[in-house]
């Protein structure tokens, strides 16, 4: 049994509360702990994904309990995948809360950013689904602390809207569990699957209630239509380390529903069939076109990256909803993609606006280093626009040839042209009145003595600007290594579909014991 | 029995639903609290309902027992929900005091077309 499966919920939970209680009088420690626990994450997620390399699902029985007794928490392609993106986010976005200072405009950043960090990395590890449950609630309380991190009357007033869509969402989840507890006797998600097959068609509305119940909170999460209403207030008001964080969240709910939805709903179950697809495609669809148009009417700059990131969940869920192995790949690529997009956008837009009298997409005078805003801005929109040489091109593409099934084919491809077409052109527009017709309106004159002295604008420095580069550098780092990170996603992809292959591992040493 | 668990499932979950709806935070509070009262009522009989059977194999004699796993995930969604209440209390407190109204929806501002303030 390989322990390091559990070192990245380990040791963010341990080192929490000791920046929590131990720490919290001495910034410049808990700044220390926190970063050196951030690297170690993104050793260990390193070293995972090597460890799952090699094809084998590897499980952690918790208590050495048997499964489906015990939890376990499984280490496969996919799991150490979602690892690593979260851990290599978690590092970029640290870096630059404490080189912006963000960390300090309120208390306990950094433990709530560590149990952050632990709530994710559980969620994608975990092989029990009502330790995914757990996992959603830790990820979910820390998130409340962060999103109201620094205060103020619309960040606490958008703060309560989360947490109350997100409570409603944890109970639906209890409800779903309820359900499926009740039908199939098992909470594992490999006995689940297994179980679910032997489910009569005539004895299956329950079940399917439960799928769909699961799915409407996974949805809630990745903030697909109907569901999606929380995504901008929320992300356009969040501290925008705290947003660009949030980047991976949405990924959870995509993460959550590729995991749950094909293994132990999977199409090919009788008892639950293609209900998730069908329900699952159009719901992207729309979720394309909301995000395209929000695009284009948003009047501000954080409302237009948040809308920016729900047209890249649709375009995502759309290559989910086929479950196909062509597709899944398609999907992850995509997935790390955009989160390192999204993330780029909202840290851009953190060291503009930090310098900038407010976020309306107006010109106002240039700040300070104008040059070099605008052209991240351009290199992280161009990325989330998906036009080439970034690898969001690739990754559209790689969706679209997915989906040649003559069904899906005009809307898939109409909703990802369009509105990537509609995303570029609000992406244009805002850019260049932010950036180029700024240019042509003079330095405001220097105000009259009773206004006090005019406080110079600081420009970045180069940390400040580094954690940005990084996640630039991650965009194209994906589309020069294209060949070989999506031959890993191909191998991921396969490994997620090979149902057998992981019911039979994680149920290998407990099979003696079922009837 | 059942038609009183199932029913108070209902009620609570209803009630709940109603008071959500309403979009002001002492309301919606509550109504959140119903709902995870309900889930709990719910969770409880998804073991199936038994009386006066311990929730433990016996040693000695026959083996009828209530299955214990729907207690533990109650226990555990209970303390969850409690927890969550709480944040959610301090925390819509907070946006109470600081806007000066207790609606759940934002409200467009009159001003929304001229520039905002920072966004800090």
């Amino acid at each position: 049994m390989n322990h390091w499966i559990i070192a990245p919920v380990i040791l963010p939970a341990l080192l929490a509360p000791l920046i929590a209680f131990v720490m919290r009088h001495d910034l410049t420690l808990a700044r220390t702990t926190s970063l050196a626990g951030a690297v170690a994450i993104v050793a260990i997620a390193v070293g995972l994904t090597v460890a799952s390399a090699s094809g084998e699902t590897q499980v952690y029985y918790l208590g050495n309990w048997p499964a489906p007794f015990g939890i376990v928490l499984v280490l496969d392609r996919l799991s150490a995948l979602m690892v690593l993106l979260t851990s290599v986010l978690a590092l970029i976005v640290l870096v630059h809360a404490v080189a912006t200072g963000w960390d300090a405009r309120g208390r306990h950043f950094h433990a709530l950013f560590q149990f952050q960090i632990m709530g994710i990395c559980g969620a994608f590890l975990t092989g029990d689904i009502f330790n995914l449950f757990v996992f959603f609630e830790v990820l979910l309380i820390a998130s409340y602390g962060l999103m109201i991190h620094g205060g103020g009357r619309e960040r606490m007033q958008a703060g309560v809207q989360y947490i109350v869509m997100n409570l409603a969402g944890s109970t639906l989840f209890l409800f779903a569990l309820g359900v499926l507890y009740a039908s199939t006797g098992t909470l594992n998600i490999a006995d689940l699957a297994l179980r679910l097959r032997e489910i009569p068609i005539e004895d299956a509305a329950l079940v399917r209630v439960a799928a769909m119940l699961l799915m409407i909170v996974f949805a809630l999460k990745a903030a697909l239509f109907p569901l999606q209403f929380w995504l901008p207030g929320t992300y356009a008001n969040a501290p925008a380390p705290v947003a660009a964080l949030f980047a991976i969240m949405t990924k959870v709910g995509a993460y959550a529903i590729i995991r749950v939805h094909t293994l132990a709903f999977g199409p090919d179950i009788e008892a639950t069939g293609p209900l998730a697809a069908t329900w699952l495609f159009p719901a992207a669809i729309v979720t394309i076109v909301i995000g395209a148009l929000g695009v284009l009417g948003a009047r501000g700059l954080l409302p237009l990256i948040a809308f920016s990131i729900l047209g890249s969940m649709g375009t995502l869920m759309v290559a989910v909803a086929s479950f196909t192995p062509e597709a899944t790949l398609a999907a992850l690529y995509y997935l790390v993609h955009s989160t390192f997009a999204g993330a780029a956008l909202f840290l851009v837009a953190d060291l503009l606006l930090s310098r900038r009298k407010d976020q309306t997409l107006i010109p106002l005078p240039p700040t300070v280093q104008n040059g070099l805003f605008a052209s991240l801005f351009f290199a992280a929109a161009i990325g989330m626009a998906g036009m080439p040489p970034l690898s969001g091109f690739l990754g559209k593409l790689l969706i679209l040839d997915a989906l040649r099934d003559p069904g899906q084919m005009p809307w898939a491809w109409g909703a990802v042209l369009a509105g990537s077409l509609v995303t570029i052109v609000g992406f244009a527009r805002a850019g260049s009145q932010l950036f180029w017709k700024s240019t042509s309106i003079p330095a405001p004159a220097p105000k009259g003595p009773d206004r006090g002295p005019v406080t110079p604008v600081r420009a970045a420095s180069a940390i400040e600007i580094a954690p940005t580069l990084t996640a630039l550098a991650v965009l194209a780092g994906l589309s020069v290594f294209a060949g070989p990170v999506s031959a890993y996603l191909a191998d991921a992809s396969e490994q997620i579909f090979d149902r057998d292959g992981y019911i039979g591992a994680v149920l290998g040493t407990g099979a003696e014991d079922q009837p | 029995m059942e038609i009183v668990v199932a029913s108070s499932v209902a009620v609570l979950t209803a009630g709940g639903v109603y008071l959500i709806l309403r979009l002001r935070t002492f309301p919606v509070i509550l109504g959140l609290a119903l709902l995870s009262y309900a889930v709990n009522i719910f969770l409880f009989a998804s073991g199936r309902l038994a009386t006066g059977l311990p929730p433990v194999l016996s040693r000695y004699g026959d083996a009828t027992y209530t299955d214990p796993l729907p207690q533990a995930l109650v226990l555990t969604a209970i303390v969850i929900s409690f927890g969550m209440t709480a944040v959610l209390v301090i925390v819509a407190l907070g946006a109470f005091l600081e806007s000066g109204t207790d609606r759940i929806d934002i409200a467009p501002r009159e001003d929304d077309a001229e520039p905002r303030e920072s966004h800090r």
